[in-house]
């Protein structure tokens, strides 16, 4: 198990590496699966099969594919690419990649401050997650019902297609100019 | 196996998402960014849950889950949006928000 | 009975209510009746109340009706209660009678101006106000009706407020009446935290247990209390607003300026007798206070050339002369002049007000003249009016009540040949100004065009308000001629009797003094101004006396020498401070709050990777922090 675990993390780690690089967003997209794919293994390995196929399934299966229609829709080709090309100089992620490493550093060295132990090599009873989710956090599930709903409704009356849309006092402004 | 190394993982995971929403002007990168950041914080759920052998850090997993569902959706209904008023995905050109005060 | 006591005052607010309301939508003939009609019912209310009060006396001597608790703080409570007694039937029937007189001559008085409505809706609030003030059953309520006057009065006097000089008449009266009230108000604390209530009668019955007599702390109680008067009462020194006020509507200064207002300093000295009782020194106060100002207002009186402010002078002076009484210990003396005061002092506010109004708003008294034939309505009833304050022997009211004050002022237990003797003076002078004002107003040449006369509404009033002038002082005889004491039977219910003094000479003899110099003032009135003018104009060359005129003419100068004590010095602090230290702080931290803004402003940029970067950095740091921690 031990072995599946490294090798799906390298393949996680490398595959995100890739999706922020790309300039073509489908490409990134693809890598994304991949990387999505390789996290699925990893929660494998660490013995939770219910969450791993979760993964996949919402992770690399619906938010990946709405990601594609929207490239899709707007029709993303090789233009876009020239221009994240030209956007991706060295001067623009110089700065941040240091900034992030210095965080990736600071991370390591908390982590691997406090000691370690091992993991334990047993699955989680599946049977507990539904329990708990139904139990002790039956209030955050009906939360998490109120944020789908208010994201259902926001994405649908957000991306409805309408005229230029200006807050009236602007509008006002613009009558007046 | 160690604890640390799983952690390590999600953090290497969280540290390129960061940098993907640094480096990145198109808005669909800097969403597909936020998504990999959003995974790297289950892994580090589900790994404590499964240090500890409790289901908790799995239903955290589910929760953050449906965040980034609800997330994506209005996410990418803004970028619809964006590029239909202003014909761009730059995010360093949405700078409508700059206070022009004159002091 | 008593349960329409309520009525005296609501209706009077009812009238304003409807009047400020709806006041913009009705017509005038509609203003007029509600205006006039409220308070009509009221004076209607009043003289029926008043008899039956008179047939069945009650067992504690007053109507009592609590209305409503109105506050109720840990040991304070104070309810909405009324009470008439005797001393209050007199003033609530001055108040409203004279009152709907008013009212109704004002009806034709002001039948030309815009602002009908608001004239009548502020005269409805003035009585409402006054009849609460005479009406309270505690002192709470009673500072209510106090400054509900005041206000009344400050919103009457700015009535026409389009001309500047009206308005700071107006301000002029409220700033100084507020000096009394606010000695009044600190009195009122103290008779609180001595008595723990301010109940009228619960004051009356614990005031001489709890106080010794003459202690400073009573006397200190009385004599702020008699501040509250004197600011009110126009009394010196705080009298200097009462002339100012006469840029008010005539009517106004009748009723609020001559009848009732400036008389609740009187009311309440009369009211707290039982706290003034007790300390023999503000007694003292209270009457060289009244002395002192009949005086001066006398002296300003004589060469004023304003007809409405030798009649108002006039009026400081006559409550002078109720203050006088009220100070020697002549309680009912003090009230009988205030009840004969308001129907003369009315009438001449009045007919003045029709004079004027007939010579097209002319109020020099020496641009009119020859009135006599050509308003002979107006000449009668100013000949009662002006006999009566000149206290003409026998026939009119104000003799009754003049003579028994000049009779107290020497013999009462308070009284001094001193205080006789200014009051004799004053007698003087009262008479020797009225004829000066008669002669010079309605004899001799016509020197401005007169117009309409005054019409009906207006000339009822008058010849209503003469004949009571004439009769008012019959029900109250001195001791010595006829054995009528109508008026000090009633009131000396709630007021003490008048304690005389041993050993004083026969009263005859002082009325007969008293006589002579009335008869004195008004012939050498006569001689003056009708008989021998040279002489006046020959006086007029002399500097001396052009100075003491000049210095009379500006009310002995208080006014400069307030300007000179209090405005100067105040507009030079003022003046050191115009840049407004204080302000440059709060400059210095708005300007402050500007640079920093000016500065934050720029991390407001609008992109998107700032801000991410600086949670970033913030996240770096906190994370740092773990190393230290």
């Amino acid at each position: 198990m031990n072995y599946l675990f490294y090798i799906s993390s390298i393949v996680a780690i490398a595959a995100t590496v890739m999706v922020i690089t790309r300039h073509q967003p489908v490409h990134a997209l693809l890598y994304l699966v991949v990387s999505f794919l390789g996290v699925a293994m990893i929660f494998l390995s660490l013995g939770a099969p219910f969450v791993a196929t979760l993964e996949i399934i919402l992770y690399a299966g619906a938010i990946i594919v709405l990601f594609i229609f929207v490239v899709m829709m707007l029709n993303l080709g090789r233009e876009s690419a020239i221009q994240e090309k030209q956007w991706m100089q060295p001067k623009t992620w110089i700065g941040p990649s240091i900034l992030t490493a210095i965080l990736l550093g600071e991370l390591l060295v908390l982590l691997t401050m406090g000691g370690s132990v091992p993991m334990p090599q047993q699955t989680v009873d599946l049977k507990k997650i539904p329990l708990s989710l139904y139990g002790e956090y039956v209030i955050a599930v009906e939360l998490t019902g109120f944020l789908l709903m208010a994201g259902i409704v926001g994405a649908a009356h957000i991306g409805r297609h309408k005229k230029k849309y200006l807050h009236r006092f602007l509008k006002q402004e613009e009558e007046a100019v | 196996m160690q604890s640390y190394s799983v952690l390590v993982v999600a953090a290497i995971l969280f540290v390129l998402g960061l940098l993907g929403v640094l480096t990145r002007r198109n808005i669909i990168f800097i969403l597909i960014s936020i998504e990999i950041m959003l995974n790297a914080a289950g892994v580090a759920f589900v790994a404590a849950g499964a240090r500890w052998g409790q289901p908790d850090g799995q239903v955290m997993f589910l929760f953050i889950l449906a965040m980034a569902a609800s997330e994506v959706s209005v996410g990418l209904a803004l970028v619809m949006q964006v590029y239909h008023q202003h014909k761009t995905l730059d995010v360093s050109k949405l700078n409508n928000l700059k206070d022009d005060i004159d002091v | 009975m008593q349960e329409i006591l309520f009525l005296i005052p609501a209706l009077p607010l009812m009238g304003f209510l409807i009047l400020s309301l709806a006041g913009r939508h009705l017509s005038k003939q509609v203003i007029a009746v509600v205006g006039a009609g409220v308070v009509c019912i009221a004076a209607i209310t009043t003289i029926w109340l008043g008899i039956n009060f008179l047939q069945t006396p009650q067992e504690n001597g007053a109507y009592t009706v609590t209305l409503w608790r109105w506050m109720n703080v840990a040991n304070f409570s104070c309810s909405f209660s009324l009470r008439v007694d005797a001393l209050s039937l007199v003033f609530l029937f001055v108040i409203t009678f004279v009152g709907a007189l008013i009212h109704i001559y004002s009806a034709g008085f002001m039948k030309q101006d815009r602002d009908y409505a608001r004239f009548f809706a502020s005269m409805n609030l003035f009585v409402c106000a006054m009849l609460i003030l005479v009406m309270a059953d505690n002192l709470v309520l009673l500072y209510l009706g106090w400054e509900g006057v005041g206000l009344c009065s400050y919103l009457l006097i700015g009535f026409w407020y389009e001309t500047t000089a009206n308005v700071q008449a107006a301000n002029k009266a409220f700033y100084i009446t507020r000096i009394g009230d606010t000695a009044m108000a600190i009195g009122l604390f103290l008779l609180f935290r001595e008595l723990g209530t301010l109940d009228i009668p619960a004051i009356q019955n614990a005031a001489p247990e709890h106080f010794t007599k003459s202690s400073p702390l009573i006397t200190s109680i009385a004599l702020l209390l008699l501040a509250g008067g004197m600011g009110k009462s126009a009394q010196v020194p705080l009298q200097t607003w009462l002339p100012d006020a006469m840029a008010g509507p005539s009517p106004v200064s009748a009723l609020i300026h001559a009848a009732t207002m400036v008389t609740a300093g009187v009311y309440l000295v009369a009211r707290m007798h039982a706290v003034f009782q007790l300390s023999p020194l503000a007694m003292n106060i209270t009457a060289t206070v009244g002395a002192v100002t009949l005086l001066i207002a006398g002296c300003s009186a004589m060469v004023q050339t304003d007809i409405k402010r030798i009649l108002a002078y006039s009026t400081i002076s006559q409550v002078g002369y109720m203050f006088l009484a009220l100070g020697v210990g002549a309680w009912s003396a003090g009230v009988f002049h205030f009840f004969t005061h308001a129907f003369f002092k009315a009438l001449l506010f009045l007919a003045a007000g029709a004079v004027i109004e007939s010579l097209h708003h002319e109020h020099g008294i020496f641009k009119m003249g020859g009135l006599k034939n050509k308003l002979p309505i107006v000449f009668y009833t100013f000949l009662a009016g002006a006999a009566a304050l000149a206290a003409l022997p026998l026939v009119t009211a104000g003799f009754f009540s003049k003579d028994q004050i000049l009779w107290y002022a020497w013999s009462a237990n308070g009284g001094s040949p001193m205080l006789w003797f200014v009051a004799l003076a004053g007698a003087f002078i009262t008479a020797f100004y009225t004829t000066r004002l008669m002669l010079v107003v309605f004899w001799g040449d016509v020197k401005t065009h007169i117009g309409e006369p005054p019409g009906r509404l207006m000339t009822w009033p008058l010849i209503i308000l003469a004949v009571l002038s004439i009769v008012a002082g019959f029900i109250e005889w001195p001791h010595n001629m006829l054995h009528v004491t109508l008026f000090s039977d009633v009131v000396q219910k709630v007021l003490p009797a008048v304690t005389e003094k041993e050993g004083v000479p026969s009263e005859s003899i002082f009325q007969l003094i008293a006589v002579v110099v009335t008869l004195l003032g008004i012939y050498t009135g006569y001689l003056l101004y009708k008989k021998n003018a040279s002489i006046v104009a020959k006086w007029k060359l002399v500097s001396a006396l052009v100075g003491l005129r000049n210095f009379f003419f500006s009310g002995w100068r208080f006014d400069q020498f307030y300007h000179t004590l209090f405005v100067r010095p105040f507009v030079f602090v003022t003046s050191l401070n115009k840049q407004d230290v204080i302000d440059k702080i709060y400059a210095g931290i708005v300007s402050m709050f500007q640079w920093l803004n000016g500065i934050f402003s720029v991390s407001q940029n609008g992109s998107m990777r700032t801000y991410v970067i600086s949670v970033l950095i913030g996240i770096i740091f906190i994370l740092a922090l773990q190393f230290f921690l």
